[in-house]
C-alpha cells in the first residue's frame, strides 16, 4: 500500500455522513475520520466493530465483587473472628449483610475504573501523548475523513471533490 | 381497533370460574371451631412429634393476650384456629392488592411519562390506559373488602378488633390514626383520587386524538403533574394503612417507597407483556424493538431499585436488631424462609443476569419470561408482606391462593383487553406521536 493519503475536510456532519456512505460504496480505504465531536450514526456508517468495553467491565466487576468476598471472608471470619458488637461473626452468611455495602463498592470500584483503564490502554492515552489530529480545525468546527490512496490518486482526488469536500491535502501518512 | 378475541374471553371465564372454585374450596375447609384445630393439631403433633411449632410465635398482638409461660394448647389451637379462618381472606387479599397494584403503578408510570414529556412512550399510552383500566373495578373490590374487614367477618386487621384494642396499649396509642371510620375514609379519598385521574386522563387523551388543538394535552399535562404530587402521599399513607397496619407493631419508614418500587416495576412489566402480546398479533406495527428495549431498561432498573429498597430496610433493622422491629423479619425469616430468600433471586439475581445484555433486551421472549419470573417475584413479595402478619406460621401455597391468584388474573384480563378494544390503538393528537413512532435507541 503506498503511504499517501488523502484528507477531505467537511464542514458538516450530515455531509461528512454521506460522504463516508458514498467512500465506503465506491470501495475505497477509510483510514480515519476525525470529528470535533461525536457524530450520531458515523461508527455504523464506517462499519466499525462493536465495542466490547461493557463486556470487560462486566468482568472486572465480578473481579471486584469475589475480591470483596474474600477480603471480608478472610479478615473478619477467618482471620480474628472476634466479637464486636453481638454480630454473627461464625460464618460469612451469617454476616453478610454487614458486607454488602463494601461487597456492591467493591464490584463498582472495580468495574469502572479498570474498566476506565482499559478505555485508555485501548485508545492509547496518556497524559503527555503527542496530539494526533491532522488539522487543528478538527477538534472546533471541520470533519477531516482520510482516505488511503490506492491506483489512481487523481481519480480518488476528484471522486472525493464531488462528495462536498470543502478542501483537500494529498499528505504523506504519518 | 383491537378487538377482544374471543378465545381470550373464554380464557378470561375459565380463570375466573377456576379461581371462584379454589377460593370457595378455601372457604368451605377452614376449620369451623377450636375442637377441629385442636384435632387437627393433635394428629400433626402425632405425626411429626413433640417438637411444636410455636416457638416462633412472635405475633404478640394476637386475639389472645400471650402468657409469660409457653402456651397451654387451649391458647395455641385459638391461636392456629384464628390463623386458619384468616387464610383464605388473605389469599384473596393478596390477589387483590397485587392486581390493584399494577394498575395503580401504570397510573403513575403513565402520569410520569406525560409529565416528562417522553417521547419514546406515546405508542404505548393506550396499553397503558387499557392496563388502568382495572384501577375502577380493582378499587371497588378492594374497598368493598375493607368494608368486610370492618365489620369483622374476617379478622385480617388485628386494630379493628375492640377485644384486642382494648389489651394492647401500644395500638391504644395509635387509635387517633388507626380507627376503622378514619380508615375507610382514608382508603375512599386515595381511591376515588386515583380513579378520577385515570377516568379523567382516559377522556382527554380520546378527545386530544380528533382536536384541532393542543387545549387537551396541555390540561393533562398539569392534571397529571397534580396527580403524581398527589400519589406520592397517599401511596405512601396506603402503604401504611393497607399494609403496615396489618403488623400495627411494627413500622418501617422507608415501607411506601419498597412498596412503590414492588408497585412500579410490575407495572412496567405488564405493559411489556401486554405490548408483545398485542405486538404479536398484528396490532401494535408502530411499536419497534427500540421500545421494547426502553420497557425492559426499565425493568431491569427498576427490579434493582427494589432491591436496593428491600434490603436498606432489611439490613438497617437486622443491623441495629432492636426487638420491636426485628420481629418483622425474625418472623419472616423463620416461618417463610423459602418465599423469602426466593423473592431475592427471582426479583434480582434473575433480571440482573438475564436483563444486563443491551441485546437480550430487544429479544421478546427474554423480556416475557424475565417479565413473568418479575411477577411471580413481586406476587411472593406482597404474599410475604401480607401473609405473616395474618396467617403466621398456618401459611402454605396450596388451591386457595392459586385459586384467588387466578380469579383475579381472570378478571384483570378481561377489564384490561376489553378497554383495549374500546380506543385505537395509536393515540393520535398527542404532539410526539410521531417522534415515539420513530423512534430508535
Amino acid at each position: 500500500m503506498s503511504s499517501k493519503v488523502i484528507q477531505a475536510m467537511y464542514n458538516d456532519d450530515d455531509i461528512l455522513m454521506d460522504a463516508v456512505k458514498e467512500v465506503r460504496a465506491a470501495n475505497h480505504h477509510i483510514e480515519e475520520v476525525y470529528t470535533p465531536f461525536p457524530v450520531h450514526g458515523l461508527d455504523k456508517a464506517m462499519g466499525l466493530k462493536g465495542t466490547r468495553i461493557a463486556i470487560t467491565a462486566f468482568m472486572y466487576g465480578c473481579v471486584g465483587f469475589v475480591f470483596s468476598i474474600w477480603m471480608m471472608n478472610y479478615m473478619m471470619i477467618e482471620e480474628w473472628p472476634q466479637d464486636i458488637g453481638g454480630k454473627p461473626s461464625f460464618t460469612f452468611l451469617q454476616n453478610m449483610p454487614a458486607f454488602v455495602p463494601i461487597m456492591f463498592e467493591m464490584s463498582v470500584f472495580f468495574a469502572a475504573h479498570l474498566m476506565v483503564i482499559t478505555f485508555y490502554m485501548r485508545s492509547r492515552l496518556w497524559p503527555f501523548k503527542e496530539a494526533e489530529n491532522p488539522d487543528p480545525r478538527t477538534t472546533d468546527d471541520m470533519f477531516v475523513m482520510e482516505v488511503a490512496v490506492d491506483g489512481n490518486e487523481k481519480e480518488l482526488v476528484s471522486f472525493l471533490e464531488n462528495t462536498g469536500t470543502v478542501e483537500i491535502k494529498v499528505t504523506e501518512k504519518h | 381497533m383491537y378487538t377482544f378475541s374471543s378465545k381470550l374471553k373464554t380464557f378470561s371465564y375459565a380463570l375466573m370460574i377456576v379461581g371462584i372454585l379454589g377460593v370457595a374450596y378455601g372457604f368451605f375447609t377452614t376449620p369451623s371451631s377450636v375442637e377441629d384445630v385442636k384435632i387437627m393439631l393433635q394428629e400433626s403433633h402425632d405425626t411429626h412429634g413433640a417438637t411444636a411449632t410455636h416457638q416462633n410465635d412472635t405475633q404478640a398482638n394476637d386475639i389472645e393476650a400471650t402468657h409469660d409461660t409457653a402456651h397451654s394448647d387451649d391458647a395455641h389451637a385459638e391461636h392456629a384456629f384464628h390463623y386458619l379462618m384468616n387464610k383464605p381472606w388473605s389469599a384473596v387479599y393478596v390477589a387483590l392488592f397485587f392486581f390493584f397494584m399494577i394498575s395503580l403503578g401504570t397510573l403513575a408510570f403513565y402520569a410520569i411519562q406525560h409529565v416528562s414529556q417522553a417521547g419514546w412512550s406515546i405508542v404505548l399510552f393506550r396499553v397503558m390506559e387499557g392496563i388502568t383500566a382495572y384501577l375502577p373495578i380493582g378499587g371497588i373490590l378492594l374497598f368493598v373488602f375493607f368494608v368486610l374487614s370492618s365489620l369483622h367477618l374476617n379478622h385480617l386487621f388485628v386494630w379493628m378488633d375492640p377485644e384486642v384494642v382494648a389489651h394492647d396499649e401500644l395500638i391504644q396509642n395509635k387509635a387517633g390514626y388507626l380507627n376503622v371510620p378514619f380508615f375507610l375514609i382514608r382508603a375512599a379519598i386515595y381511591i376515588a383520587g386515583w380513579i378520577w385521574y385515570r377516568q379523567h386522563s382516559r377522556k382527554l387523551t380520546l378527545a386530544q386524538d380528533n382536536a384541532t388543538d393542543l387545549s387537551n394535552y396541555t390540561k393533562l399535562f398539569k392534571r397529571s403533574a397534580a396527580f403524581l404530587v398527589f400519589f406520592l402521599v397517599t401511596e405512601s399513607m396506603m402503604s401504611w394503612d393497607w399494609i403496615m397496619s396489618l403488623d400495627p407493631h411494627w413500622f418501617s419508614t422507608l415501607f411506601g417507597w419498597y412498596l412503590f418500587a414492588s408497585m412500579i416495576v410490575s407495572a412496567i412489566t405488564t405493559i411489556a407483556l401486554v405490548s408483545i402480546y398485542l405486538k404479536g398479533k398484528g396490532y401494535l406495527e408502530f411499536v419497534n424493538d427500540s421500545h421494547m428495549h426502553d420497557l425492559a431498561k426499565f425493568m431491569f432498573g427498576f427490579s434493582i431499585f427494589w432491591t436496593y429498597l428491600w434490603f436498606s430496610q432489611f439490613m438497617l433493622i437486622w443491623y441495629a436488631d432492636i426487638p420491636e422491629e426485628v420481629t418483622y423479619f425474625v418472623t419472616r425469616f423463620n416461618d417463610y424462609k423459602i418465599p423469602f430468600l426466593g423473592m431475592l433471586v427471582l426479583n434480582f439475581v434473575f433480571p440482573l443476569l438475564v436483563l444486563m445484555n443491551s441485546d437480550y433486551k430487544r429479544v421478546n421472549w427474554f423480556i416475557v419470561s424475565t417479565g413473568i419470573i418479575i411477577l411471580i417475584g413481586h406476587y411472593i413479595d406482597i404474599f410475604v408482606m401480607i401473609m405473616p402478619a395474618t396467617v403466621g406460621d398456618q401459611w402454605f401455597f396450596g388451591i386457595t391462593e392459586i385459586g384467588a391468584a387466578l380469579l383475579v388474573l381472570g378478571i384483570f384480563i378481561y377489564v384490561v383487553f376489553n378497554a383495549i378494544s374500546k380506543a385505537p390503538l395509536l393515540a393520535k393528537g398527542n404532539p410526539f406521536t410521531k417522534e415515539s413512532e420513530q423512534y430508535h435507541y
